[in-house]
């Protein structure tokens, strides 16, 4: 009953936030990303112990992907990023809702493939390994795709603006993404409570003796990280239509941003526990827009000395800390009955 | 009574050091072997060449006479050849109860299985083995909090939730307090008669595994240095001079 009042009322303020806060409608949809990039990256870093840096690929890839499949129901595409903003390309609303639509699936479905192929040769490192192997690979597509032409090459990609009012279309990407958001959330909450989700565990904390159990570790971490990939590809393709403008280094493939933002929303909140990415990416995204704003030019600095701080004395995060403090608040208590006593109850 | 395990002139060498020389034993279906020898001669790396966990220089091992030194781990526990490991290994962060449903032998599922929840039935067994291994009380604690012995009695409880043909144990009484060895004793031959697990098991404990075993093998210096009953065993002067050192 609890339980269903909490959720009743965050879905409640879910919808009314962007009326309520008009000024900030951009600000929330991008929380949300936040939230999205935090809890996909949990799936791998904090449920299967796989500290992936990679994960920008994905969103990257998914903008790119998107842009592409976008354009390509109206236009030539490189006769459209060849005219580099000069030329006059104009978009049915039929052209640009479907592409939204089709481009965000198409984005998925290859980067979740991207997943496969990517962790086939990279799950075979373990540990910083692991991470280092995964950031090499986003800073890597990053300079590609930039040297690459035909999707704009440095210069990125220039999509169509919303065809309508300017303020209906800042509401319309917030509920794309918190649309995104609560399926995502849904997503690993029931992923969770299945044998998978025990199986990431094991993995984990112990991917040896999972292997000497009989679990095949490289199909779950496959699966695993090709859902993540899926929701994040998803994730990049709502931002390259809602940023209109996007280019390689520092959009799509962000690797010191938006890269490492969400590996320290997770630290925060507390990885490897459902709650822990989603208050996590609420307290970093308030922290970095309120520095943004009264800290102007000390900003990375105070960023900087978060991570630190998070990294170095907070890694269990809020809900690690809660875990510690209040363990019986999660059950973790010593039963006293025996087994045939309960039997006999 | 047939040889459920047949391991076959195997040898295995680490750069100069030859941890096993052609060694040969069988292990028979039903039954309870040991394997005993001084430190460093090389049990664990029969144990990790028998499960798979590195490839084997040279020999055969067959387990249900199907080859399976080239297999890789994860195939051979799902045959139902299990091991647990000296070093107790579990899943730390987990409590109990979900240590033991992770161990549900996945062998018996199909991916939907997989993607769906555990079941009541699931359950009772968890709590069913808890209580055999006497961890029913702890079953909602973190496992990496136990004790070492509890651990490795939580470990043991793991691999009986998976429904093993052959159970293959290292040093199940090592760290464990004497008073409780003599339950553990009693819960091993149990898992070898009522669950009809064939068990074989390394063990420095000689009260324990002279108790239990009906063939014994030792080993020293990476090689077969004797066979036979406990008994045999226990009188070989060749066992008691590895022992003392004498070699």
């Amino acid at each position: 009953m609890n339980k269903t009042l909490l959720y009743g009322i965050l879905i409640a303020g879910t919808i009314i936030a962007p009326f309520i806060l008009p000024d900030y409608r951009t600000q929330l949809a991008t929380m949300w990303l936040m939230i999205i990039v935090a809890l996909t990256w949990d799936m791998t870093g904090g449920q299967m112990g796989y500290n992936s840096l990679g994960n920008i690929f994905f969103y990257g890839t998914g903008m790119y992907v998107a842009a592409v499949v976008g354009i390509s129901l109206a236009y030539n595409v490189a006769d459209y990023t060849n005219a580099a903003g000069g030329g006059i390309y104009k978009f049915t609303d039929g052209q640009y809702f479907g592409g939204i639509f089709l481009g965000s699936i198409a984005a998925g479905l290859f980067c979740a493939a991207c997943a496969v192929i990517i962790g086939w040769i990279t799950f075979g490192l373990r540990g910083p390994y692991f991470a280092i192997g995964t950031l090499g690979v986003a800073i890597a597509a990053g300079e590609l795709v930039s040297n690459w032409d035909w999707v704009g090459g440095g210069q990125g990609i220039a999509l169509p603006v919303y065809p309508g009012d300017f303020n209906i279309g800042k509401i319309f990407f917030y509920f794309l993404f918190a649309g995104l958001g609560c399926a995502v959330f849904i997503f690993v909450k029931w992923l969770y409570s299945t044998r998978f989700g025990a199986a990431m565990n094991a993995i984990r904390d112990d991917e040896e003796k999972a292997e000497a159990m009989g679990i095949h570790t490289l199909r779950y971490k496959l699966i695993a990280w090709a859902m993540a990939a899926f929701f994040v590809g998803i994730a990049g393709a709502i931002s390259a239509f809602q940023l209109i403008h996007f280019e390689p280094l520092e959009t799509a493939y962000q690797t010191i941003n938006l890269g490492i933002f969400m590996v320290v929303c997770v630290l925060l909140g507390g990885k490897g526990t459902l709650w822990g990415p989603v208050i996590g990416a609420i307290m970093f995204h308030v922290f970095k827009e309120v520095t943004w704003n009264y800290l102007l030019g000390w900003q990375w600095v105070a960023l900087g000395a978060l991570i630190v701080v998070t990294v170095v004395y907070f890694q269990d995060g809020v809900m690690g800390w809660l875990m510690l403090k209040r363990p019986e608040w999660f059950g973790m208590k010593v039963e006293q009955k025996t087994a045939s006593a309960e039997a006999v109850k | 009574m047939n040889k459920i395990i047949e391991v076959k002139d195997v040898s295995k060498s680490y750069g100069g050091v030859v941890a096993n020389k052609d060694i040969s034993i069988e292990v028979q279906e039903g039954g309870i072997t040991g394997l005993i020898g001084p430190n460093g001669s090389g049990k664990t790396t029969l144990f990790n060449s028998i499960v798979g966990y590195h490839p084997i220089d040279g020999g055969s091992i067959k387990f249900q006479n199907q080859e399976i030194s080239k297999l890789q781990v994860q195939d051979i526990a799902r045959l139902g050849l299990l091991r647990t490991f000296q070093q107790t290994r579990i899943y730390g962060a987990m409590d109990c109860v979900q240590n033991m449903l992770i161990s549900l032998p996945h062998r018996k599922m199909s991916l939907n299985d997989m993607f769906s929840r555990n079941t009541k039935a699931d359950y009772e067994k968890a709590d069913r083995l808890l209580e055999f291994v006497g961890l029913y009380e702890k079953r909602f604690l973190r496992s990496g909090s136990l004790s070492f012995g509890q651990q490795k009695l939580l470990e043991f409880a793991m691999a009986l939730m998976n429904e093993p043909t052959v159970l293959l144990l290292d040093e199940p009484t090592a760290g464990i307090n004497p008073t409780l060895i003599n339950g553990l004793i009693d819960r091993l031959r149990r898992a070898n008669t009522e669950f009809g697990i064939t068990l074989f098991i390394i063990e420095h404990n000689m009260r324990v595994i002279m108790n239990m075993a009906d063939k014994m093998y030792c080993l020293a210096h990476g090689e077969l240095l004797a066979e036979g009953t406990p008994d045999e065993i226990q009188n070989d002067q060749r066992v008691i001079d590895a022992y003392l050192g004498a070699h």
